[in-house]
């Protein structure tokens, strides 16, 4: 990076783990949004939430100056983190905790395997994570032979579903009802085989499927929404009650968590435990919320271990139009008000990280060129919703045009046949100077209709965008009308002003 | 080679070579209250009901009926060892062989809390404008598993201990003790959005607030 610091690595480290596409952003939501259940459930989810949220959000009358304090506050966390994370080792490790650290996904799934074979157990109870999510945790240990049981009630559906999660707060909102009793009868052994599908029965089965095993769990793991650099603190925020149960009943706790998380102070949680549950249940607050700090003696997991993962977050760091998307808390705000989200669901987007936070922090995390991941900036209207919802004020549009850049920039000066993402682009790099002209993005469009025949399929595309699958089949040529306008066409002003807080 | 973490360090400090300033966190958000003491407390008690505790609120000389009343249906409960006695004064928990100590050296097991079907509390501080109510171990509190693992929780939260908003609680709490923060009993609203109160925590979350405590 700079010739000032002699030795150390230039490049930065890109993560590796569940952030990358499988298949583009265009091919995934393609046949997601064939999912008429899952766009059905989906947008119900999302309005209601939001709905939640501006109710919550309207009753602070300082809600705009509390999002200024956790923008300044995660902006100079980021700034002075490695202080910041000394200083939290130093602490955390006085009271007793035991730290790791992870250079990535593969680096952090050792350690924690390691760990949970140290204590002669071939099972873990887990609370909700997005960071073990990410690395591929519960992967990594089942090939180790370890068990992971996913305790939260969503993930737990998500599991034994053998399915993957469509959004972080909610992850198994794309199943109704009837498919989590489906799924509760095949996979859970002592199920009661006259459950119905009313929810309340159904937590209730989980409640006892899960029990037996917070009780006898040796080890647990979970992951941590906050750590606070000046007390060496760890807090996890939830809603069932399984959190508390795997951070306080069993004897050694394993917790995994990115190295963004560190706030500089205990009293930053003023802000930020205002700023959090509001904007992602749309909750006052979270029914419960655990901190630690270490070990405490006679109370609780006696054996306490973090790992703290790097996996990209470093090269996201290096960035510096970028770096804020480190900022998130996770909250999933942006999510409920992004319109391409709500049609595409939160598979389409390949990475753990889904919605327009998904868009930029994967490749953020795994550098623009990672196959597959360079066609998430394009996943955008640029409508801004995202912006006004986000409680710590991360520019999630403007990161987004200047990762479209990037990506221009890295296909630049490579002789090879053009895609259809440069063709667009070609026709949209100007318009991204000016705001005024971003409207071109869908205007690029028409040319994937240039590019199909009379009978308005595309039999052949060129480029790695989808060119290995058109090849065997035909793919319908994108609608004459671009997202935009047709957005424009289905909202009236009223409709669209619901995601501008209110205000 | 070097360690992993001397090279997450060192890609750290690489990453921040342009030396991003470190901003001044503008602090304007409300750090103290604007409403009186008695609307506070009705705050709180209408934002618990709203997540669906129940709230009674009495005074010092009230309260041991209450908890009688309120554990009216217990097979047996345990209660932190420094909890008053004064708070049992009453004819039916004088003497109530349901009642079980969990103290230093005599701890209880997990399966142990597991067969009682109740826990009797107090509590540090709480929140009205969130309605959150936080434990923190203290000897009137107990360990964090026995307010967790049975099903009904019996919360005492002292008059005194209530403020409107959270900024104001920070100063009285003691962040490196073990604590829990409580809104309202466990709930999820996983499949479909229907809230469902009661998943692993107590299923039952009685508050008892004292007024004259
Ligand atoms: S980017 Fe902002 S709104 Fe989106 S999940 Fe993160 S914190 Fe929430």
């Amino acid at each position: 990076m700079s010739a000032v610091f002699v030795g150390m690595p230039s490049l930065p480290a890109y993560g590796i783990g569940n952030l990358h596409a499988t298949e583009s952003f265009p091919d995934a939501a393609h046949h997601e949004l064939a999912n008429d259940q899952m766009r059905t459930n989906l947008r119900h989810a999302t309005h209601s939430i939001r709905d939640k949220r501006l109710k919550v959000v309207g009753e602070l009358p300082d809600w705009e100056d509390l999002r200024s304090a956790g923008s300044a506050t995660k902006e100079a966390a980021m700034a002075d983190l490695p202080a910041l994370l000394e200083q939290f080792e130093a602490n955390f490790t006085a009271r007793g905790g035991i730290i790791h650290w992870a250079r990535d996904a593969e680096e952090a799934n050792r350690i924690v395997a390691s760990l949970v074979r140290e204590q002669d157990t071939e099972e873990v109870v887990k609370v909700k994570s997005m960071a073990t999510e990410e690395i591929g945790l519960n992967d990594h240990l089942a090939a180790e032979g370890i068990e992971a049981f996913e305790t939260d009630l969503a993930e737990l559906i998500v599991q034994l579903g053998h399915d993957k999660p469509s959004h972080i707060l909610v992850p198994a909102i794309h199943k109704n009802r009837s498919e989590v009793r489906e799924i509760f009868l095949r996979e859970m052994p002592d199920v009661d085989p006259e459950l119905t599908d009313d929810p309340r029965q159904l937590a209730m089965a989980a409640r006892a499927h899960l029990r037996r095993k917070f009780l006898s769990a040796k080890v647990a793991i979970s992951g941590a929404n906050f750590a606070l650099a000046d007390t060496g603190t760890l807090g996890v925020v939830e809603s069932e009650g399984n959190g508390r149960m795997c951070l306080t009943l069993p004897q050694t706790l394993i917790t995994v968590m990115g190295i963004e998380k560190l706030l500089p102070q205990a009293d930053d949680l003023e802000v930020f435990m205002q700023l959090l549950p509001r904007s992602s249940t749309g909750e006052r607050m979270n029914p419960y919320t655990s901190f630690w700090t270490g070990v405490t003696e006679d109370d609780g997991p006696q054996n306490v271990h973090l790992v703290m993962v790097d996996n990209g977050r470093t090269a996201a760091l290096s960035d510096r139009y970028g770096r804020s998307a480190l900022h998130c808390i996770r909250c999933s705000a942006c999510m409920n008000v992004c319109p391409v989200y709500e049609r595409t669901g939160g598979h389409a987007y390949g990475s753990t990280y889904p919605g327009p936070i998904g868009a930029i922090l994967s490749p953020l995390m795994t550098g623009i060129k990672a196959e597959e991941n360079n066609s998430l900036p394009y996943a955008s209207s640029l409508c801004g919703a995202c912006f006004d919802a986000c409680p710590v004020k991360i520019n999630i549009p403007e990161i987004l045009v200047h990762l479209r850049g990037e990506d221009v920039d890295s296909r630049r000066g490579k002789p090879r046949m053009p895609s259809e993402m440069d063709l667009m682009m070609k026709g949209a790099q100007w318009a991204f100077s000016s705001g005024t002209h971003l409207n071109l993005l869908e205007k690029a469009l028409p040319l994937g209709r240039l590019a199909a025949g009379r009978d308005k399929k595309i039999k052949r595309l060129p480029g790695r965008l989808a060119g290995g699958w058109t090849a065997s089949r035909d793919i319908p040529a994108p609608p004459k009308k671009s997202f935009r306008d047709w957005w424009a066409s289905e909202h009236d002003a009223g409709d669209t002003g619901t995601t501008k807080d209110g205000k | 080679m070097m360690g992993a973490r001397e090279e997450i360090l060192e890609r750290i400090t690489s990453a921040l070579a342009d030396e991003p300033a470190i901003p001044e966190v503008p602090r304007t958000y409300r750090r103290s209250a604007d409403l009186s003491e008695q609307d506070i407390e009705e705050m709180l008690v209408e934002r618990l009901e709203d997540y669906k505790a129940h709230v009674d609120v009495v005074t010092a000389a009230g309260l041991p009926g209450t908890i009688a009343t309120l554990l009216k249906e217990a097979s047996g409960y345990v209660v932190p060892h420094g909890l008053p006695e004064a708070w049992f004064d009453v004819d039916d928990l004088r003497v109530d062989d349901r009642r079980i100590t969990d103290a230093p050296g005599h701890r209880l097991s997990v399966p142990e809390l597991d067969a009682l079907s109740s826990v009797v509390t107090s509590s540090t501080v709480s929140i009205a404008e969130s309605a959150t109510i936080v434990l923190d171990g203290s000897p009137d509190q107990g360990r964090r598993a026995i307010s967790l693992v049975p099903d009904q929780h019996v919360c005492i939260v002292p008059a005194s201990s209530i403020v409107q908003i959270l900024p104001e609680a920070m100063s009285r709490l003691e962040i490196t003790r073990p604590l829990t923060w409580i809104s309202g009993p466990s709930a999820t609203s996983d499949i479909e959005l229907e809230r469902v109160e009661g998943v692993h925590g107590p299923r039952r979350l009685d508050v008892v607030i004292v007024t004259d405590l």
